[in-house]
């Protein structure tokens, strides 16, 4: 089984370090939500785990191999994938397009995997003529989700894929989320909106100032008082 | 009637064909400069001296051939020459950039310091360039030079103004034609062109998709050499060679770029056309036209030529302040390509 584990993660920018003594780990079939207050260091966490930024200290393991030295694009050679929050998709490109720059690396025949994410999503299909920086907020979010799964990632990480997008956009976004968790992918995403994130998740950590503060299933951090009262509202 | 088709002749003649083909050769070199600025993110003022470089070497090899006899018949020799001048080119265009660019490029320098050493570098290559071929004046198209005389056109037709066909030109268009539809074809259906417009577009991205940024450079090198090179050898073809002339190119290919909207290669195609004709229309004498055109009484007593062609870069020069100070991203909203 392919999993992802980051172990005494210590990282930041410019020498000061964001996130200290983190672990991680994100099994192949499961949803695992990164959650915590803003400035937390979540989705420093998750760059740390491609490899975007380098390590003070720690080591990131891919299905027991030691990649902490391995440059992002490798990693995504791996079976990584990763959908950034902003700036994720190929604005001046067709929808089509942009997919098939998110299977660039595949040597073999991509147009099934095209024609998957066509069935995920299938608004994409409708508009995959259509240049992705003419779409709606949802509707990028999920190119940038198709271009991702183009490489038919074993772990997929996503960064706030709900941001900016409306509550209803937001809940068909995660039923396509565990959507994606069914065909045994594994997804270690970052969320702000957390209730409905622990909601469909099988297991949560909670990182507060940079560090490790709690983890468990998705359900124990939903019903945990603690939880609730520092940024679940109550 | 006939002196309606005589002044249409005259456009022809003056303005239109020489329009076309001067057009041609300003968008081949703004094609280079903006394909540059859409992957490297810098203007490179060393374009107008990769375009000179390509010529001379094409020229060289044009006179090594002559000196053997062997030629194109009615064809310009130099078109035989031409493959030879973009290898050269490209090879160019590589070394400048593992040996300058590329270090900027890692440092992550801002596009103003790359600009400044585009500048150095413009100044290497003249150098070489002067020191290989000197500063005179060379005039190297051989074979047929005229397709159409304006005397056989005059025969032809009994009008009174005659229409010539230079086979520089006709070789220009044909040529351009065909390079372009071959780079745009490129950029769209091919994976490497699609992977060199996504690099464009978002460079993050791209490199999280697996693209090999190395590579996009280097084919974007490749490209800018095949490009620099024909448009210099074109425009030298049609005009004459001279190493300063390409100095003074640079003004109105950067304004072609600019126009359009620098980094849409569409859009250095437009810009280099409407450069090419506001430079020929300002500066032409239209009196030949509006005596067919108008009536005897009205007939212009001076030349009506707007400005003298020495002024011809002004002109793209004052074009591109109007484009800056109006509509910066240009006419096609540029930057990616």
């Amino acid at each position: 089984m392919n999993n992802l584990i980051g172990k005494n993660l210590t990282a930041g920018y410019g020498g000061v370090d964001i996130i200290k003594d983190i672990n991680l780990e994100v099994n192949e079939g499961e949803i695992v939500v990164i959650v915590g207050p803003n400035g937390a260091g979540k989705s420093t966490a998750m760059k740390a785990l491609l490899g975007m930024l380098s390590l003070t200290s720690g080591s990131v393991e891919y299905s027991n191999k030691e990649i902490s030295s391995m440059l992002p694009q490798n990693r995504i050679n791996l079976g990584l994938a990763f959908v950034p929050q902003t700036n994720n998709v190929f604005t001046g490109m067709t929808v089509e397009e942009n997919l098939e720059m998110g299977g660039f690396l595949r040597e073999d025949d991509i147009i099934h995997t095209i024609n998957d994410v066509y069935d995920l999503f299938p608004i994409l299909k409708e508009k995959r003529n259509q240049s992705a920086g003419e779409l709606s907020g949802g509707q990028r979010q999920q190119v940038a989700f198709g271009r991702a799964l183009m490489t038919k990632p074993k772990i997929l990480m996503l960064d706030e894929p709900t941001a900016g997008v409306s509550p209803i956009v937001m809940d068909e976004l995660f039923s396509r989320i565990i959507e994606v968790r069914k065909t045994g992918v594994g997804i270690l995403m970052v969320e702000q909106n957390a209730k409905q994130a622990l909601g469909i998740a099988d297991r949560g950590y909670v990182l507060v100032n940079g560090k490790n503060s709690r983890e468990g299933s998705g359900e124990e951090l939903l019903n945990n008082p603690e939880v609730r009262k520092s940024f679940l509202g109550g | 009637m006939i002196d309606f088709l005589n002044s249409i002749i005259v456009l022809l003649n003056f303005i239109i064909i020489p329009g076309i083909s001067y057009g041609s050769q300003l968008a081949l070199g703004a094609l280079g400069v903006t394909f540059v600025y859409a992957i490297l993110r810098f203007a490179n003022f060393a374009h107008g001296e990769i375009m000179s470089f390509g010529a001379m070497i094409t020229i060289l090899f044009t006179w090594f051939f002559q000196s053997q006899n062997i030629g194109l018949g009615i064809l310009p020799t130099a078109l035989l020459a031409l493959p030879i001048g973009i290898i050269a080119t490209i090879i160019l265009c590589i070394i400048s950039d593992k040996f300058v660019f590329q270090y900027y490029r890692y440092q992550k320098s801002v596009p103003v310091v790359l600009a400044m050493v585009s500048i150095g570098v413009m100044f290497v290559i003249n150098a070489i360039i002067r020191i290989i071929i000197g500063t005179e004046t060379i005039k190297f198209s051989d074979g047929q030079k005229f397709i159409m005389k304006a005397k056989q056109f005059k025969v032809m037709t009994g009008l009174n103004e005659g229409l010539a066909l230079k086979s520089s030109q006709v070789i220009t268009i044909l040529i351009t034609i065909l390079l372009l539809t071959f780079t745009f074809w490129f950029l769209q259906k091919t994976k490497t062109g699609k992977s060199m417009r996504a690099f464009s577009d978002n460079e993050d991205l791209a490199l999280l998709s697996g693209i090999n940024p190395d590579r996009v450079v280097f084919i974007t090198w490749v490209i800018v050499g095949v490009l620099a090179c024909v448009a210099g050898t074109l425009y030298g073809l049609d005009k004459s060679y001279k190493p300063i002339i390409y100095l003074n190119l640079v003004l109105p290919i950067f304004a072609s770029a600019i126009v359009g909207g620098i980094g849409s290669p569409f859009g250095a195609v437009v810009g280099g056309y409407v450069i090419a004709f506001s430079e020929i229309m300002v500066t032409y004498a239209y009196k030949k036209f509006f005596v067919y055109i108008l009536p005897s009484s009205l007939e212009p007593s001076g030349l009506v030529q707007l400005l003298s062609t020495d002024y011809k870069f002004a002109v793209s020069f004052s074009i591109l302040v109007i484009v800056l100070l109006i509509r910066p991203s240009g006419i096609f909203k540029g930057r990616v390509l």
